[in-house]
């Protein structure tokens, strides 16, 4: 959607900086003439809320870490004395660990969005696979980032996500301990695990980076699916029209997020980790964050040997690969659906089929909160089984039986039809382009 | 429809769980809500009880519990107990601990605190604490009722998060305070609380009425004593939580007239895009 670039520098300055570092002309043709499609609505905010929780994290983290000691002895009141005596350190660590939770909430409203109107679907294959990685980066900055203040919880959640790795046949042991860079979690994961996160927040700003390049080539899909045909009645520029959305939808995101950072800010967490980490003492619940939930679920599932004649896969590899199979399945997504209509406000079957997906992903969640005993482990298995027919036979077999709704036939004219459906003013200026009624 | 049925189904599953934790209660029962000063968005603290409150502590609980992360001088900030600066000094060289340290000679030795000093304990280690408790060391308390929280269920723990309920840890920790019951077989050392999990605690039944004396006429009651101590022990825990719901409220207030503002501009920048 870029197309040829239309900025003209104005001043002297400006055309000399243009003709040796064209920087002001790439914010020009990114931020402010980039065209978008008119039609998106509120789901598409979430891209710019997400990029300003990436931010908001890294400014609130590089300053706990100024006021963090990792180490384990320290850990854990070095963060209460941010709680106590750093000025505004209270605000600064509930802002960091609600945010954390919030950008997963931004994180899944994205990704959904991107699930309901097959934002996946070519030309966007890469754009979305660029998406799956800054989420995979992002599960481990969070996993590791909640070890550092060395509560129980931080402690025995290391102590369950690291050994998931020693089942991995042969090279299980020695990628174990090199996580532990010993053999235990101890005071040189702590070490590692700082380290990485703070490194992995300046790696998803990489991707990041990336994901906004290949959007800016392919160009947003739209409510209706159908891509952009005349850019001057299909899209508004960025600036202000974007701009001014995203505006909106941040501040409003922002009052959710301080809602809980603000007036219930140890909602999200678990108490046991207000109890400093003891490496002697098991806490009766190991339960990882909300948004690992599913996850938690889908690995727990599998309690059986699953044996495939030649050779066994013992439960615990089991489990970890249906877990990481889970989050890889979404690489494939855009060749696992077979549908040619890209928007489910045109597939009546997909529609039912999304919603019980996203149903089937919250009795996941619900599940790996529980402990790991009947029904749950049987309910898990089952929910595990629905989460992969969707991927692996809803999809590819629903584009191959379904019928599609008749598409608009472009963005404009689904948009004077939403209009007229409104019965608001009558359409004048834009009436030439007259909609086409379709059965 | 399909989907109906599973939402149907999905609502089942959902009736199940709330069903499961009331199976469970007859092991363990959920603390009473109890109505605290600092509940709810616009809850404060109640300085006169967090001044009982750390009466309380002082005279009953200090010879059991640390609270190592409170400083003396912390009780006359402001946001918690407000006890006058003076007064604190004095609290601090008549404390019953002595702070420990290692003395000009290289040996152990010991002085009387500081209002700068953090509260010393009543043990020197862990072993020592051990060793006097029938093997079962008494936590420190400062963050005791945030480190406790009990399973509110579906479909409570959604209405929380809009009614901002959140004191689960101080209800539980006035519930236990208040949860001792005679005439129950324990195993040796340890008592029977209804509250507590597993009911077999380590801790005696501390609170008896009249045992402290307010010299504001508050009811000299264990009901009051936990509520009291406990209310301490949340400021404890939480000491910025005034400053805290104060600066949120007024992040609250521009967010929502900010939002307003851009709402209003992003009408009149669209207005022409349909037509
Ligand atoms: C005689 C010593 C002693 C005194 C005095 C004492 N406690 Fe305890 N307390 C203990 C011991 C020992 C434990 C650990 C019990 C266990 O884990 O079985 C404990 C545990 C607790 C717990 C944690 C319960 C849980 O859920 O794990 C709380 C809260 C508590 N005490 C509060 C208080 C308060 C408040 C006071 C003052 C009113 C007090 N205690 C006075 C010895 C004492
Ligand atoms: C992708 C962005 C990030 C996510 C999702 C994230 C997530 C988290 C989480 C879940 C915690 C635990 C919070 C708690 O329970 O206290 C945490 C803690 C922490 N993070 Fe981050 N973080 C991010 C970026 C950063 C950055 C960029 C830094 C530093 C440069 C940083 C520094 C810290 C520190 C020092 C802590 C420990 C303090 C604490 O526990 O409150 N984080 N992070």
């Amino acid at each position: 959607m870029q197309g040829h670039s239309h900025y003209v520098p104005k001043t002297g300055i400006g055309k000399w900086f243009d003709a040796r570092l064209p920087l002001p002309r790439l914010v020009y043709d990114s931020f402010i003439a980039y065209p978008v499609p008119k039609n998106l609505n509120y789901f598409w905010t979430f891209g710019g809320i997400l990029s300003v929780m990436l931010v908001a994290q890294i400014i609130t983290g590089v300053v706990l870490a100024m006021h963090y000691t990792a180490h384990v002895d320290l850990a854990f009141n070095s963060i209460e004395k941010i709680m106590r005596d750093v000025n505004y350190g209270w605000m600064i660590r509930y802002l960091h660990a609600n945010g954390a939770s919030m950008f997963f909430v931004a994180v899944y409203v994205h990704m959904l969005r991107g699930l309901y109107y097959g934002s996946y679907k070519a030309p966007r294959e890469i754009l979305w696979i660029l998406g799956v990685i800054i989420y995979l980066l992002m599960m481990a900055t969070a996993f590791m980032g909640y070890v550092l203040p060395w509560g129980q919880m931080s402690l025995w959640g290391a102590v369950v996500i690291t050994n998931l790795f020693s089942a991995i046949p042969v090279v299980g042991p020695t990628i174990v301990e090199f996580l532990w860079g010993g053999y235990s979690v101890d005071n040189p994961t702590l070490n590692r695990f700082f380290s990485l996160h703070y490194l992995l927040p300046f790696m998803i700003a990489g991707v990041v980076a990336l994901h906004v390049w290949a959007l800016h080539v392919t160009g947003q899909n739209n409510p209706t699916g159908v891509e952009v045909k005349d850019i001057k009645k299909d899209t508004v520029p960025f600036t202000p029209y974007a701009t001014i959305k995203d505006a909106f939808g941040i501040i409003c995101f922002f009052i959710l997020f301080a809602w809980f950072a603000f007036f219930q800010p140890n909602y999200l967490g678990h108490a046991v980790n207000y109890v400093p980490g003891d490496p002697l003492v098991t806490p009766a619940h190991i339960v990882p964050e909300w948004y690992f939930l599913p996850f938690y679920a889908i690995l727990r599932a599998i309690t059986f040997d699953i044996n495939l004649i030649v050779f066994v896969i013992p439960s615990k590899l089991g489990g970890v690969l249906a877990m990481f199979a889970a989050i890889a399945v979404l690489a494939f997504l855009p060749w696992l659906d077979t549908s040619k209509v890209k928007s489910t406000a045109y597939r009546p079957l997909h529609k039912q089929f999304f919603w019980a997906f996203v149903v089937v992903c919250v009795m996941l969640g619900w599940l790996g909160s529980k402990p790991a005993e009947y029904p749950y482990t049987v309910l898990s298995l089952i929910f595990t089984g629905l989460y992969f027919a969707y991927f692996l036979l809803v999809l590819p077999l629903l584009g191959l039986f379904e019928t599609p709704k008749a598409l608009p036939a472009s963005i404009a004219d689904a948009v004077l039809e939403q209009e007229r459906k409104k019965g608001g003013a009558p359409v004048t200026a834009g009436a030439n382009a007259a909609p086409q009624t379709k059965g | 429809m399909k989907r109906f049925s599973l939402v149907l189904a999905a609502a089942g599953l959902i009736g199940l769980s709330a069903a499961m934790p009331a199976a469970k209660a007859a092991e363990q029962l959920n603390p009473p809500r109890y109505g605290w000063s600092f509940a709810g968005m616009f809850g404060m603290y109640d300085r006169a009880q967090l001044q009982r409150g750390f009466q309380v502590y002082k005279e009953v609980c200090a010879s059991c519990h640390s609270v190592s992360l409170l400083s003396f001088r912390n009780l006359s900030q402001p946001g918690g107990p407000e006890i006058p600066a003076a007064q604190v000094a004095q609290i601090a060289a008549d404390w019953q601990h002595k702070v420990r340290e290692i003395g000009d000679d290289g040996q152990p030795a010991e002085r009387a605190p500081r209002a700068s000093d953090r509260i010393p304990g009543p043990f020197a280690n862990i072993k020592a604490a051990e060793a006097a408790n029938g093997g079962k060391a008494p936590p420190d308390l400062t963050l005791m009722p945030k480190a406790r929280s009990y399973e509110r269920g579906f479909p409570w723990f959604i209405i929380d998060m809009f009614t901002l309920y959140q004191e689960h840890g101080a209800d539980y920790v006035k519930a236990f305070l208040t949860g001792y019951e005679q005439g129950h077989e324990t195993p040796p050392g340890t008592h029977y609380n209804k509250y507590f999990p597993g009911n077999f605690v380590g801790m005696p039944n501390m609170l008896q009425p009249d045992q402290v004396t307010y010299s504001d006429g508050t009811p000299q009651t264990v009901q009051q004593y936990a509520a009291d101590v406990t209310a301490f022990l949340m400021w404890a825990a939480e000491p910025h939580m005034e400053q805290r719901k104060r600066i949120g409220f007024q992040v609250l207030l521009f967010l929502l007239v900010f939002a307003g503002l851009t709402y209003f501009t992003k009408k009149k920048v669209w207005k022409d895009v349909h037509a």
